[in-house]
């Protein structure tokens, strides 16, 4: 426990630039947050747009495959998972919550058919008198109790995991929530932060890809890595939700939420965003775009960011500074 | 569950005649002390608040027919002019959600539950002649009506991007402080603040009432269960109705005077307006269910003609609710960023709730269990609340676990979890204590052919119309969202034609209704025969006006 609050301590420290930066956007939300997102798109847009020379060109924008990070037609049960929290949640509600509360509600619908059917006037003219009987009664309190220990360990396990601290060498992103966009910063590689919109439903129809879900600006991410989401509020909450990544957090003006994940493999997954932020709520999609490593080291350089980390950039410039707080 | 003793109904019957004297309209209606009337208001403003609120829910199940925006644009140009953008419509949707949700918790089925057949049934239950305050009972209900009048004038002021509060029932800050310009948000909260005191004022009256006015020989343990329930919906109101009148008063400061409660800015945090809010939140739904728990034991209990079992199981297992209901509100939070330990123990401690609720479930089958069951129009809606409550209720330990919750969290299962619970669990629990007491409140019989009826058509409808919903949520189509992703088609036009079979539902309703109460036929005095044992069935149907001016005496050897 004591380890876990250190790190994060220590995380909250090595994004003191960050945070200084995000507070006063919050504190003249109406002055500060539009003159933030406009500095911030510029440099998006012109990496988008054209890649200096000398710099390394993004790699194509990846294509979306049907039935992967996204919902399906249709669909009835959970998305796919691709990640280990998400394998393990998954097995949770659909290998152990989804058939206990069906046996439950099977159970007490053909209980009530019976009674209906066996204690029916017709069938049954004079009523019992019993009103009590305390081995039913002892046993209908206990046996909830039992299932819903067993319902409540693996439980309190996918939340311990959930809470696992991320890894020295994770990535490291801060994610803004804005009315009504997200904006992605890479404090460590040294990308500032650029802005994803939702795609309209022509251009989402140009890529091939569903319609409010798709966005301009995607979240590269490596895949195989562990990542460290910072998520933050610019304005009024928001919350960062992936399903295929059982990811969702809420992301509060003036705090900073962490999630620790760790995607499977390249592709591109969709998410929505999942707290009521006004009137384009349903019209800020994310869309995160696994890499694989080296490929994700290409999309840095091309935007003009150190693959390696302002960590590795800094210990060979020059030794830390006696005194400065413990780098990641 | 009591028995009277015979000799008081032979005072009853020289005192008629000034048990009958009825003011003249304007002062019977509108400046009432009698509980049996402002059950009446109640229960007609509950109607009425209901067909708006389903209004509204068939405004929005019409535009999620299908993915794009088809109606929502027309309708925000005839509210706020043909010059509304895109914007101001989606806007419109927000407020939709928002009308909806505050009209069907505040106007709809708490008036109809405590103010409607509390006030008609608890005095009649525990032997009084009226409520102890009746002059402040009075207020309680006529507090009612600015409070929905400004909820509803609210839509036609300005609320940020277009007309109207868009901030959720919830309220959540900063969206409705700083993300919310205009008075409309103020309205909204004034109305909540108003509603708020009536129910106050109500949840004392109904202690005091209870405590103090049983009759002779009516111990607690005694009391029937329907009056158990509201015992405890009223504590509950008492401690959490406040909390709610705080957080909203510092969100009118936070909006009005400069005050940063919720502002991280200044030194403030949005999340304590969430923990206020569901401090307050939790409970409520509580407030919602268990009058709805007390009807359906005394529907139960009647046409099974056995008394209910478990009798102190059943009252104390409502009160483990109200108690455990005021530890678990967190649940409601668990995407905000709290600490692993939080989220363990607020997943535990719902989980818990579970068991008292199997032990009610359980206890009205094993009432039946034995029984000589008949069919009549509240039973079977009694039978449908049973099996759909156990359906929401099993979803809501899906939601109890923290870890689960990260991807069901503001989806669409969240949303069919808590209409299963309420829109089929309460309101299930509403016409079943409808047409189980209309022959007492009316004194005529309702049409049993179309009370089936509507209750087939209704239970099938509401079924097609939320349980795709868990489809929904489950592959993740997020809740408050007037359009969606392709994917999402199916299931959302599935649930607008449930919505249309729910809807014819309720025009038999209303057809029985009123042909039942200009041409039903006469109610007896009980209508239910043996099984029904409570006190109401001892009167004539309707009830003298004034009831009970002679104490009945409940006999000492009665047993539950």
């Amino acid at each position: 426990m004591k380890m876990m609050r250190s790190l994060f301590v220590a995380g909250l420290l090595a994004f003191a630039p960050a945070l200084s930066v995000s507070v006063p956007a919050s504190a003249q939300e109406n002055a500060a947050a539009p003159a933030v997102s406009a500095e911030a798109a510029a440099p998006a847009e012109a990496a988008n747009v054209a890649a200096p020379a000398e710099k390394v060109a993004a790699p194509p924008r990846m294509k979306p495959t049907e039935g992967i990070g996204m919902p399906m037609p249709g669909e009835y049960t959970l998305q796919k998972q691709f990640s280990k929290t998400g394998e393990y949640a998954h097995w949770i509600h659909n290998g152990l919550l989804l058939p206990i509360i069906t046996v439950i509600s099977v159970f007490v619908a053909l209980l009530l058919l019976w009674v209906m059917f066996r204690f029916r006037k017709a069938a049954n003219p004079t009523p019992s008198k019993t009103a009590h009987n305390t081995l039913i009664e002892v046993i209908w309190t206990v046996a909830p109790v039992l299932i819903l220990l067993v319902i409540a360990v693996p439980s309190i396990g996918l939340l311990a995991d959930q809470y696992k601290p991320a890894p020295k060498d994770a990535l490291t992103v801060k994610v803004t929530g804005y009315q009504w966009y997200w904006g992605y910063e890479y404090p460590d590689q040294g990308i500032p932060e650029f802005v994803s919109n939702m795609l309209t439903a022509e251009k989402a129809a140009e890529y091939g890809e569903p319609h409010l879900l798709a966005v301009d600006n995607r979240l590269v991410l490596p895949a195989g890595k562990p990542i460290k989401l910072i998520i933050t509020g610019a304005d009024v909450i928001h919350s960062f939700a992936i399903p295929s990544l059982w990811v969702k957090m809420d992301a509060v003006p003036g705090r900073l939420n962490e999630k620790t994940f760790t995607i499977e493999q390249p592709g591109v997954y969709y998410g929505q965003c999942s707290e009521l932020c006004g009137a384009r709520h349903g019209f800020m999609p994310i869309a995160i775009e696994a890499l694989p490593p080296a490929e994700f080291e290409q999309w840095v350089l091309s935007q003009g960011g150190n693959p390696k980390g302002k960590a590795a950039e800094k210990s060979a410039a020059a030794p830390a500074p006696a005194g400065a707080p413990a780098k990641i | 569950m009591t028995t009277i003793t015979a000799d008081h109904h032979g005072d009853h019957a020289h005192e008629h005649h000034d048990a009958d004297h009825k003011p003249a309209f304007f002062q019977r209606w509108f400046m009432s002390t009698n509980h049996k009337d402002i059950g009446t208001l109640y229960l007609i403003f509950a109607i009425f608040a209901g067909i708006v609120g389903g209004a509204i829910s068939g405004l929005m199940r019409v535009e999620l027919a299908q993915p794009g925006i088809q109606y929502l644009h027309g309708w925000a140009q005839m509210m706020d002019g043909s010059d509304a953008s895109l914007d101001q419509a989606y806007h419109l949707w927000n407020v939709l959600i928002t009308a909806h949700g505050l009209i069907m918790v505040f106007f709809m089925v708490m008036p109809a539950m405590i103010g409607g057949f509390g006030n008609w049934f608890v005095p009649l239950m525990i032997g009084a002649p009226d409520m102890a305050f009746p002059r402040m009972n009075n207020v309680s209900f006529w507090l009612l009506i600015p409070a929905f009048a400004l909820l509803l004038g609210s839509t036609f002021v300005p609320g940020g991007t277009g007309n109207g509060a868009g901030t959720g029932w919830t309220v959540y800050a900063p969206l409705s402080t700083s993300g919310s310009a205009g008075p409309a948000v103020d309205m909204a909260i004034l109305s909540l603040h108003i509603a708020g005191a009536g129910s106050i004022l109500g949840a004392i009256n109904f202690i005091t009432t209870i405590f103090n006015m049983r009759a002779p020989g009516m111990t607690l343990h005694k009391m029937p269960l329907f009056v158990w329930s509201v015992l405890v919906t009223a504590f509950l109101l008492l401690l959490a109705l406040p909390v709610l009148a705080a957080a909203i008063t510092m969100l009118l400061t936070d909006r009005n005077f400069g005050t940063t409660f919720y502002d991280a800015a200044g030194g403030g945090d949005p999340e304590l307006y969430q923990h206020l809010f569901w401090f307050f939140g939790h409970p409520e739904v509580y407030i919602m269910i268990l009058p709805g728990f007390g009807i359906i034991s005394q529907i139960v209990a009647t046409f099974s003609r056995k008394p209910v079992f478990g009798y102190l199981g059943m009252a104390y297992a409502m009160v483990a609710i109200g108690v455990v209901g005021f530890v678990v509100w967190a649940h409601h939070m668990f995407t905000t960023g709290m600490s692993v330990n939080v989220k363990m123990y607020f997943t535990a401690a719902t989980m818990v709730i579970a068991v008292p609720t199997g032990i009610k479930i359980f206890s009205w089958i094993a009432t039946m269990w034995g029984g000589s069951i008949s069919f009549k129009t509240p039973m079977v809606w009694a039978i449908g609340f049973i099996f759909l409550f156990t359906v929401g209720g099993v979803t809501g330990v899906v939601l109890a676990n923290g870890g689960v919750d990260d991807v069901l969290h503001d989806t669409y299962y969240v949303v069919a979890h808590f209409h299963y619970v309420l829109s089929l669990g309460a309101v299930f629990a509403l016409f079943a204590g409808f047409y189980y007491w209309f022959p007492k409140m009316s004194g005529r019989m309702y049409n049993e052919f179309l009370g089936h009826l509507h209750f087939w058509v209704f239970f099938i409808g509401v079924n097609v119309l939320f349980f795709p919903m868990h489809f929904l949520g489950l592959s993740g189509m997020p809740r408050r969202y007037p359009d969606y992703p392709e994917a999402f088609a199916k299931w959302n036009a599935l649930a607008t034609h449930g919505y249309e079979i729910m809807a014819a539902g309720m025009l038999i309703f209303f057809v029985n209704l009123f042909w039942s109460l200009f041409a039903g036929k006469k109610a007896e005095a009980n209508p239910w025969g043996e099984g029904a044992t409570t006190l109401e069935w001892t009167l004539s149907s309707p009830p003298p006006f004034h009831q009970f001016e002679t104490l009945p005496i409940i006999d000492d050897t009665a047993h539950h």
